[in-house]
């Protein structure tokens, strides 16, 4: 009688089951509390900030001054900081993380690729700390040799420590969004009689176009995001300027150099940094989602 | 073994013997095809149809392991051997794939852009359009030739990417089962289509459909375990083979 042969289903055994998935529930729930508990309290604080100083100050100033005497929270020298860091980034990184993911993808072979990926890992687990006295003691050094005017503190050195610290994000997504055209659509472009480089440059790189977007937005979203190398390197000047080689802030640096400093809580210096990192947020949002949209947009999915 | 014999053949294989690595995949092959003929080549799985197919334009030079013994003319000159670029072979044996492979560009940037790379000097948009009216396509996309190749379902994609080889003006289009990704509706426009192309093209067809092959080709070689079975006019071999193996895999006992 199979009856004996078989154990019964304890309760014990379902009362495990539904903790288990409980469990992972809650694993899961964890994120999303997170999330809303910091936009809820960035919303909160941004709101006091917001009752002292007028949106249409924050918005229409031109000169951020929150620390000194006459006060002034025109968020825009700090958007402007953040930008010129970001973009000078971007110009630097997006075509050599493409190049390099061509590389790798398309080209490399034995040696080169077993040498390359992890050195672009190496790359990427460098703290972030270390770029930044990089750009201090090094990359600022050498620019000065080129450009005598430049500043101690400036744009263009926190640019180019940035752009070496997202490489790694825009090689890798690049060359993964690369590997995945399939051979079959290479195959069809050698057919017609046609060489390696032409077939890369003009049938895949284009196939891998929503893949090497959404890398440029990521990269982007990251750079702008990022706070000790802007800080050591760009300097604390906030101001609206397009030249690379002055000293900026950037909105994380000013909210580094707040969080840092004596400030009492419960004041308008203290809720500011909850009013910029509010704005941060926002443009990081809306570049995840651009990316999405991207990504829906031009993907043209083969199976 | 029977052979099919052809005074002038566009394309011969003498003694050729392909290689994966060690495994010898196809053995001692001397096969001739005829211009402007309809060739199709049967036979059960990993009987190295598929391997002879893509050795006449050279596409197993992709594969690391492959290699070969012996020679493969075209027009009389070897591809492997020739002084003659292998892009230029290439050009001049146009080739199918088993699955619709259309780039992520535009219906008519899928024709244009093999004739622009290899310096095509006629009129580009008149190209297109009669690429696609031989191809049997016109009709469906005139409307959007702007549209991503994508974008068309899965047997109007083959037939794209059949109207992508045409327009290089190749003398020989190999077809590597044309058909086994599509539809039954969509396999008959593409028999059909390889009625139409007869006239002008050199077609070697590989299928796995029987059928396919009996409809399709004016000859048939049948390929068993990397030998070349029998091949001879396609009425012949279905009716009265004169191998057995032949006949057994024509029935069905195997394969």
């Amino acid at each position: 009688m199979t009856s004996q042969l078989w154990a019964k289903i304890s309760p014990w055994q379902r009362w495990r089951e539904r903790m288990v998935i409980r469990g992972l529930a809650f694993t899961a729930m964890v994120s999303i509390f997170t999330t809303v508990g910091i936009i809820f309290i960035l919303g909160e604080e941004s709101f006091q900030f917001f009752s002292q100083v007028s949106l249409k100050e924050f918005l229409f100033n031109t000169r951020w001054a929150p620390l000194f005497e006459p006060r002034s929270f025109g968020i825009w020298p700090l958007i402007n900081g953040t930008l010129i860091i970001a973009i000078g980034a971007i110009i630097f990184a997006l075509p050599v993380g493409l190049g390099i993911a061509i590389y790798t993808s398309e080209y490399a072979t034995g040696w080169w690729q077993k040498v390359l990926k992890p050195v672009l890992e190496i790359l990427a687990g460098i703290p972030s700390v270390v770029y930044g006295f990089f750009a201090l003691t090094q990359v600022t050094p050498f620019l000065q040799k080129i450009f005598p005017n430049i500043e101690v503190f400036n744009a263009l050195s926190a640019s180019i420590v940035i752009a070496i610290m997202i490489l790694p994000t825009i090689a890798s997504i690049c060359d993964d969004s690369l590997r995945a055209i399939p051979k079959t659509v290479r195959d069809g472009a050698y057919a017609l009689g046609t060489r390696k480089s032409e077939v890369t440059l003009h049938i895949v790189v284009p196939a891998a176009l929503s893949g090497i977007l959404a890398s440029f937005i990521l990269a982007f979203s990251r750079a702008i995001g990022e706070t000790m190398a802007v800080t050591l390197a760009a300097g604390a000047t906030p101001q609206l300027t397009a030249n690379p080689l002055v000293g900026v802030q950037a909105m994380t640096a000013y909210i580094a150099q707040v969080s840092m400093g004596d400030v009492a809580h419960g004041t308008v210096e203290y809720q500011s940094i909850f009013a910029v990192g509010l704005v941060l947020f926002l443009m990081t949002l809306a570049m995840n989602l651009l990316s999405q949209f991207i990504v829906k947009r031009y993907a043209r999915k083969y199976e | 073994m029977m052979s099919q014999k052809f005074t002038s053949p566009i394309l011969q294989a003498t003694n050729l013997n392909l290689y994966y690595g060690t495994k010898k995949v196809v053995k001692n092959l001397n096969m001739k095809i005829g211009k402007k003929t309809v060739t199709a080549m049967i036979g059960p799985s990993g009987c190295g149809k598929s391997t002879i197919l893509r050795s006449f334009n050279r596409m197993n030079d992709f594969i690391d392991t492959f290699s070969h013994e012996g020679e493969i003319l075209f027009e009389g000159s070897d591809i492997y051997k020739s002084k003659i670029d292998v892009t230029e072979f290439r050009r001049r044996i146009g080739m199918v794939f088993q699955k619709p492979n259309p780039f992520s560009s535009s219906i008519a940037k899928n024709i244009t852009w093999g004739p622009k790379i290899n310096g095509y000097k006629g009129d580009l948009n008149e190209l297109v359009e009669t690429s696609l009216r031989k191809a049997a396509l016109w009709d469906e996309v005139k409307d959007k030739l702007n549209d991503s190749g994508l974008a068309l379902s899965g047997g109007q994609q083959q037939r794209l990417c059949i109207a992508r080889a045409i327009a290089m003006d190749p003398e020989v289009i190999l077809m590597d089962e044309p058909c086994s990704a599509l539809d039954p509706a969509s396999t008959l426009a593409i028999e059909d289509l390889i009625h139409d192309l007869k006239q002008q093209y050199t077609i070697v067809i590989v299928t796995h459909n029987m059928q396919q092959a009996a409809r399709v080709s004016e000859y048939t070689a049948f390929m068993y375990n990397g030998d070349l079975v029998e091949y001879g006019p396609t009425t012949k071999l279905f009716s009265t083979p004169d191998e057995k193996l032949t006949r057994d895999y024509i029935v069905g006992r195997f394969g």
